[in-house]
């Protein structure tokens, strides 16, 4: 995709005045928090599991390369083939060839944050292959020329008569007078449409939650049931994963499943968790006759053994944006990269660099709301401000901000310079307040009263009116 | 020499520059609660902004200036759960590296309150002395929220005053957009933030919005009195102190 | 060097390990051969007699229908029965499970049974679920030669047997089943555990029933 980071300001001043898409995001306020919530207070041992969640992935983490190892082995055994990709040039090349070896016209997907990483689509179309998205919002932006807004919601940005106007642009083959006003009209229509194209698909590709190394086993957990079609009926099942997704164990992965969907939509399981370990086997009726997965890193052995590892707990569950006030004011889109909300602004810097990257470790309020529900506790505000020094040391910090704050420093490092600084400027302030209490414009600080009044100090420093008091006091 | 437990009051820079009341206030509360108030004069800001900005170098000098001034007491306590925040978790980790330092800073974090929740979990502190009549709303600020645990503590002490009556808003926990310099950086997302909380403050009825960080009072009563609204904002050691004779944050 | 060797060589380097570590080694070893479970939540580890009532709750909460019969023999029926209840013609799309086998559709002459996998033109289909979760609802179904994995979500409707022996507490459980089936660190294709029938929230973050997959779910415990 294009990454637009660069322009978050102004993406996010456009998306504030976006009316439909203000509509929208007030679902994912409304929506995804309560859900949560009764989830989590339904389970009394959710803040354990969310310890031991962390602790597994720091397990793996910290073991990467020989879980790597056994993981490879058992999907070789299991009649699978595992290809390591080091950037999204090479995984985009391997999946391509994995196709041309099948003669594929015709690719299906489950819905995969891994494959919006690497550009999948775009690079299929450019090779003659046409890419079928089967989640109904992946499908509804794949129609709509967009990349996801949300990495659980793709299409969440977007209200029911969008979705509408854009079915009735692209089905033409279906009667122009049918009723598409409801929400289940929308979603039967998407059902019929897709249900030919698994079966007309030569591949199918789907990304993975988990990879098992006790088995072998990739691991999709979904609510629509397209991944699983994708993954059944497609001659090939393709399996686009980052390094970070190994869990040791099956009851790893228990522990790890209980707080992903309570985290994500709030139910205690998602509709269909699906353990997929090879081909199919030679009695099996149906299933892919062919098993390939793809382990990418892009960027991910770089982030171990920094500050920001613990960002590779990360299980996509999109608790961090659905909490998230920026995200809530300005949506996905804004972001303009792929991953939005709190995690994508700490992966972003991290996949695409600072300098492309910084808008968005800035563009946090450290509220820590994200942090709170994070279901493997990721300090993400933390590993924000650790951008913030990343950028800061390498002067990227804008000069305006970066020379205020020395200028702020070199004062306040010197209280007595300070005093005598603030004794005279808050008194001036005080009388700019006039009897209002308060300032409705003032030069340099235009941030402030852009939208809201100054409010006027009330003359005297604390400090000053302390010790006065004090004097007095003495002197009584 | 007294057996009072001594108290470094950290006023934070915006109380001391913008809402001295706050400072008396807090002063106060420390010694009603029983306790021998100090107010050192080598403090000015607690690093946050330069930590916040990714300047740990600036952030880790007005550390040692904080430590140093402070550290002598049995208790530092702000009243702010932002300023509290970064002198109690954060100061340890600007040291790491340092061993001599980061012991130093350690013991000094262990000392650290927010002024509320020392009142009521260290002092024990019941109920306070307030003539303070009217309705008001609370506003749980992010860092004493989520950093500090602070929720029941504010309210305990609203609660047990006579003329108090508490009308919770929608969505006490959500950020009021403030985010330090954030605020100033991203104007326009700060502003769309701060107008929800606005509108679920007016929903209240309330006379009052009350909150235990000045930051966010500033943002809100700018937000506030930019719209024409009429709540009026004070922060909550004000009330409690019962020193709310001077002009409300940003006036009436 | 392989990009298999080469991305080993960089997350070694990153953690600063050689990958010969023998306690490196020996605690992923160990990791891998016990398997050891975690934390299993109270709901999950509730007696026999419990669990099919906390299984029914969460089953039904996520939009399953459940009926309860006493024996296999008494499949058919209920099969027919359900049909006829959703008005839907009397065909159902069956693999050849031993269990669903021994239950006797010949006895119910209306009802036609098509065997093998779905060609996606089913009403209806039955399975046989190897398991079932009591803490979440869920049912655990593993592909095989007599158990097509397409039966699962094709079909509208999904009716599903599973024997009220076979439903355990916890996740843990069902894989310790799947262990004892197919040996320790042993899967077959696919193991599908699925909690209510399909659904999406994908347009305004409402939720409607029949995305992709079955738009009902019958459970059918037995015994």
């Amino acid at each position: 995709m294009q990454i637009t980071t660069p322009n978050f300001k102004e993406n996010a001043t456009r998306a504030l005045n976006d009316a439909p898409l203000q509509k929208a995001l007030k679902n994912v306020e409304i929506g995804f928090i309560a859900k949560r919530l009764a989830a989590v207070d339904a389970l009394p041992e959710f803040e354990q599991l969310r310890d031991n969640a962390r602790d597994i992935k720091n397990h793996t983490l910290a073991h990467l390369d020989l879980y790597l190892e056994e993981y490879e082995k058992k999907v070789i055994a299991s009649g699978g083939h595992v290809h390591f990709a080091e950037t999204a040039e090479d995984a985009r090349a391997i999946i391509l060839d994995i196709c041309r070896k099948r003669n594929a016209k015709t690719v299906t997907k489950g819905k995969s944050m891994i494959t919006e990483e690497i550009g999948l689509n775009d690079f299929f179309e450019k090779n003659g292959i046409t890419p079928v998205e089967t989640d109904l919002g992946e499908y509804i932006i794949q129609l709509r020329g967009e990349t996801p807004s949300h990495i659980i919601a793709p299409a969440v940005h977007l209200n029911k008569d969008q979705v509408e106007a854009d079915f009735r642009r692209v089905h033409t083959h279906l009667p122009a007078d049918r009723d598409l006003t409801e929400h289940e009209a929308l979603l039967n229509e998407a059902r019929l449409v897709l249900r030919q194209r698994y079966f007309e698909a030569d591949v199918g590709i789907t990304g993975a939650n988990f990879l098992v190394a006790e088995t072998g086993s990739s691991v999709i957990v979904t609510n629509e049931g397209n991944g699983d079609l994708t993954q059944t009926l497609g001659k090939c099942h393709v399996v686009v994963a980052s390094l970070e997704k190994l869990v040791p164990t099956l009851n790893d992965c228990s522990q790890i499943l209980r707080v992903l969907a309570r985290s994500a939509t709030g139910q205690d399981m998602s509709v269909y968790t699906t353990f997929s370990t090879g081909p199919k086997r030679a009695e099996d009726p149906d299933g892919p006759e062919e098993y390939h997965v793809v382990l990418l890193d892009n960027g991910r052995t770089a982030m171990l053994g920094t500050e920001f590892q613990e960002m590779l707990r990360c299980i996509r569950c999109g608790a961090c944006m659905n909490h998230c006030p920026v995200y809530h004011a300005v949506g996905g889109h804004a972001y303009g990269a792929v991953y939005p909300g709190p995690m994508g602004a700490v992966l972003t810097p991290s996949l695409s660099g600072i300098e492309v990257g910084g808008h968005l470790p800035n563009a946090s309020t450290f509220c820590g709301r994200c942090e709170s529900v994070c279901p493997m506790r990721i300090p993400l505000p933390k590993m924000m401000r650790h951008w913030r020094e990343r950028e800061f040391e390498k002067h990227l910090t804008p000069t305006a901000a970066r020379y205020g704050l020395k200028f702020w420093a070199f004062f306040a490092r010197r209280p007595k310079l300070y005093r005598a600084a603030v004794s005279v400027a808050m008194p001036l302030l005080s009388w700019l307040g006039g009897s209002s209490r308060r300032i409705h414009s003032l030069p340099l600080a235009d941030g402030w009263t852009k939208h809201r009044e100054m409010p006027a100090p009330e003359g005297k420093t604390f400090l000053q009116a302390w010790a006065e008091k004090q004097a007095r006091e003495a002197g009584r | 020499m007294t057996d009072k437990p001594t108290v470094g009051l950290f006023v934070t820079c915006l109380a001391d520059l913008f809402r001295p009341t706050v400072g008396f206030a807090a002063a106060k509360l420390i010694e009603d609660a029983g306790c021998e108030l100090h107010v050192p004069m080598a403090q000015t800001c607690c690093g946050q902004p330069a930590y916040n900005s990714g300047d740990r170098k600036d952030a880790r000098a007005l550390a040692e200036q904080a430590i140093e001034a402070f550290e002598g007491f049995d208790y530092v306590v702000a009243p702010s759960g932002s300023c509290a925040a970064m002198l109690k978790k954060h100061y340890p980790g600007l040291f790491k590296g340092d061993a001599t330092w980061e012991k130093r800073a350690q013991a000094f974090s262990a000392k650290v309150y927010e002024l509320v929740s020392f009142l009521t979990d260290v002092m024990k502190v019941e109920k306070v002395e307030s003539q303070f009549a009217g309705t008001v709303t609370y506003h749980d600020s992010c860092s004493g929220l989520r950093e500090l645990g602070i929720k029941a503590q504010p309210r305990k002490l609203l609660g047990a005053l006579p003329g108090v009556t508490l009308a919770e808003m929608k969505d006490s926990e959500v950020c009021c957009g403030f985010g330090g310099t954030f605020c100033v950086k991203y104007p326009d997302i700060s502003n769309a933030i701060v107008e929800k909380k606005t509108a679920t403050i007016s929903d209240t009825g309330a006379d009052v919005l009350l909150a235990g960080d000045i930051g966010c009072l500033m943002n809100m009563a700018g937000k506030i009195r930019r719209e024409g609204g009429k709540t009026q904002v004070r922060h909550v050691a004000e009330v409690l102190a019962g020193m709310t004779d001077t002009p409300p944050i940003a006036g009436k | 060097m392989s990009a298999r060797d080469t991305i080993l060589a960089k997350v070694r380097r990153s953690l600063a390990v050689s990958g010969d570590e023998a306690a490196r080694r020996a605690a992923v070893a160990e990791r891998l051969s016990d398997a050891k479970a975690g934390v299993i939540p109270a709901r999950g580890q509730l007696p026999q007699d419990e669990r099919i009532a906390l299984f029914s709750k969460y089953a039904e909460k996520y939009g399953a229908t459940i009926a309860r019969v006493a024996s296999i023999e008494d499949l058919p029926q209920e099969v027919s029965r359900y049909l006829k209840s959703s008005n839907l013609p009397a065909s159902v799309r069956m693999g050849d499970d031993v269990l669903l086998k021994s239950a006797g559709f010949e006895r119910e002459p209306m009802l036609t049974v098509l065997s093998g996998a779905s060609d996606g033109t089913d009403l209806a289909g039955v399975s046989h679920a190897r398991g079932a979760v009591a803490e979440s609802g869920t049912l655990v179904l593993a592909s095989g030669p007599d158990n097509p994995v397409t039966i699962n979500f094709l079909p509208e409707h999904h009716i599903v047997a599973v024997r009220a022996e076979d439903i355990g507490a916890s996740l843990e459980e069902a894989f310790a089943g799947i262990a004892a089936t197919y040996g320790k660190g042993e899967m077959p294709r696919t193991v599908n555990f699925v909690t209510g029938p399909s659904r999406s929230g994908d347009i305004e973050q409402k939720i409607i029933m029949g995305a992709h997959g079955p738009r009902a779910l019958h459970i059918v415990i037995v015994g």
